[in-house]
């Protein structure tokens, strides 16, 4: 068995974004980037399926720049076997990448993909869903618990509202993580040297015969209003008075 | 412009969510239709004809329908899409799981989370936790939105739509539903509260999670909320989590007990009318987001609470 996992190069988790002085993006120079934290989750998950002997083969992807390499020696050195890097320096929205995706797919035939839900810098919580129905696939979202059922399918524990929900979905499938679906590892020193020497294939949109052009036009990027300072006050009397007579919420 | 609403409902009644998404859709203008696809779900196509400003319910019933399974429901909704500019779902976790499937399939992209419409393609969506405000433009002939539904107020119910039955398209046959586990509670739902009381790391464990802050949902008919520590820690359950990736609310009233304030914690609770924010450290950074605070035990602070309010 064969699991794809999607990889994303973002802003750092313990970063906070700033927004460019011409309102045009935000600064992501010299600030510390890292793998997604929902693509590190979905990383663990296939490399726990490898060691529990059910994957034979870990397959991860990006797209981007060359500098996504580092994301993707990243996710090696959690126990990836192999990487693929889609390089090109325009900007990719999630159904440009959702297609990229799926050409590698149809190129690799993966029997299940593990994507992160959402990318903690653009929060769009699109591009797995968008695979799935561009490859016909049954899907599982936001899965707090996986466990694949011998070739056939896959079950998959969700977070929904109100509670959680059991699928049980035919491979190929895929599956987009939550926060509870594991704790990644840390990659040891001898790992990350090993993941040096992994292989790594660079390929490009215009060999898989993807169109990536944009289909939204960023027109501005703003800092949202920010609260004003509170008030401290002294005890729990001055809070309900406060509750009560002036901000009258109770 | 003609807009579809995809309704959020459980065959029975129509969720909130849903008459905040279409108050998202009348912000855009123009003819509003809603779907209900669904099973055994007369009651709710009803519920949705009485929203003010729908003109038309479309009702696709039928025995797969029931789950909404996104698969199903996305490819109930693409055949439908062809007559309409818009397609807007609630950015809830039933609109984010079906949603791209539709977006995909029509090969335009989705405007997610948008929080105000400048035009019929212009939108502003949060990026980056809620760290940055983007103004987008599509160019594709349907857009395909979810709709963050605290940033738009519930639509009154003083209309009368016409209800018309529409086709269900065939059951994608290859996902089983085993079970759904739904905890009942006599709380009001998170995402709709007027008042929450949420509570972090600071409590230490499930049964102080319960023993402090029910008494004050209690007292104040609140809804229950956590940061991601508390449910990491299993303290409250999943679908508690306020943030980025979890809830995003807009209360009247949020008490944060014992909460740090990460900015993925802030993300899903800085609109809210009114922040309380009870911590023992006064350089939490919650401190500059609330507008009252009190520093010191919350063991203490949070039953006094509970009898000064009565």
């Amino acid at each position: 068995m064969k699991i794809l996992v999607p990889v994303k190069r973002v802003l750092d988790y313990n970063v906070k974004a700033r927004v460019k002085a011409d309102g045009s993006g935000v600064d992501l120079n010299n600030v510390k980037m890292s793998i997604n934290p929902f693509d590190e989750i979905a990383v663990e998950e296939a490399v726990r399926q490898k060691e529990a002997g059910i994957a034979t083969e870990v397959v991860v992807v990006s797209c981007g720049i060359a500098a996504c390499q580092e994301t993707l020696r990243a996710a090696l050195a959690l126990g990836a076997d192999r990487a693929v890097l889609i390089e090109t320096t325009e900007v990719l929205q999630p159904l440009a990448v959702a297609k990229l995706l799926k050409a590698v797919c149809d190129k690799e035939q993966p029997n299940l993909v593990i994507c992160g839900k959402q990318a903690i810098d653009d929060d769009a919580n699109q591009t797995g869903q968008m695979l799935a129905a561009l490859l016909q696939w049954g899907q599982a979202t936001f899965a707090s618990k996986l466990q694949i059922d011998g070739q056939s399918s896959v079950m998959v524990t969700r977070e929904i509202d109100g509670g959680l929900e059991t699928l049980s979905v035919e491979l190929p499938a895929l599956v987009t993580t939550d926060l509870r679906l594991n704790e990644p590892r840390y990659a040891t020193l001898p790992n990350i040297m090993k993941a040096k020497k992994k292989p790594l294939e660079t390929i490009t949109p215009e060999a898989l015969g993807v169109d990536i052009a944009p289909r939204l036009k960023t027109l501005s990027v703003a800092e949202p209003a920010t609260r004003k300072a509170g008030e401290i006050v002294a005890d729990i009397a001055t809070l309900v008075s406060r509750l009560k007579n002036q901000a009258k919420v109770i | 412009m003609s807009i579809l609403v995809i309704a959020e409902h459980d065959n029975r009644a129509l969720k909130e969510a849903t008459r905040n998404t279409i108050a998202g859709a009348a912000a855009i203008g123009g003819d509003i239709h809603v779907l209900v696809a669904g099973h055994g779900c007369e009651s709710v196509a009803q519920a949705a004809a009485r929203i003010t400003g729908v003109s038309r319910v479309l009702q696709a019933d039928a025995p797969h329908l029931e789950l909404q399974l996104a698969e199903d429901l996305a490819a109930q909704v693409v055949p439908l899409a062809a007559d309409y500019t818009h397609v807007l779902a609630p950015a809830t976790a039933f609109g984010k799981n079906f949603l791209p499937r539709v977006a995909a399939l029509l090969d335009v992209a989705q405007i997610s989370d948008v929080v105000a419409v400048n035009s019929a393609d212009t939108f502003v969506r949060p990026i980056y936790a809620g760290n940055a405000l983007a103004t987008v433009q599509s160019i594709d002939p349907i857009k395909v939105i979810s709709v963050r539904t605290t940033a738009f107020d519930a639509a009154a119910e003083t209309g009368s739509a016409t209800i018309d039955s529409v086709p269900p398209t065939a059951a994608f046959g290859r996902t089983r539903c085993l079970g759904r586990e739904i905890i009942r509670s006599d709380r009001p739902e998170l995402a709709g509260a007027a008042i929450i009381v949420s509570g972090g790391r600071g409590l230490a464990s499930k049964e102080n999670y319960h023993s402090v802050l029910d008494p004050l949902a209690d007292a104040l008919g609140a809804a229950l909320g956590a940061s991601r520590a508390a449910v990491d820690a299993g303290f409250a359950p999943n679908d508690a989590q306020v943030g980025q990736t979890g809830k995003i609310v807009a209360p009247q009233l949020y008490i944060a007990v014992g909460i740090s304030g990460a900015i993925q914690h802030l993300a899903g609770m800085k609109d809210s009318k009114v922040i309380v924010a009870i911590n023992k450290d006064p350089e939490a950074p919650i401190f500059q987001v609330a507008d009252f605070g009190v520093v010191g035990d919350l063991f203490e602070l949070v039953p006094e609470l509970v009898t000064a309010i009565g």
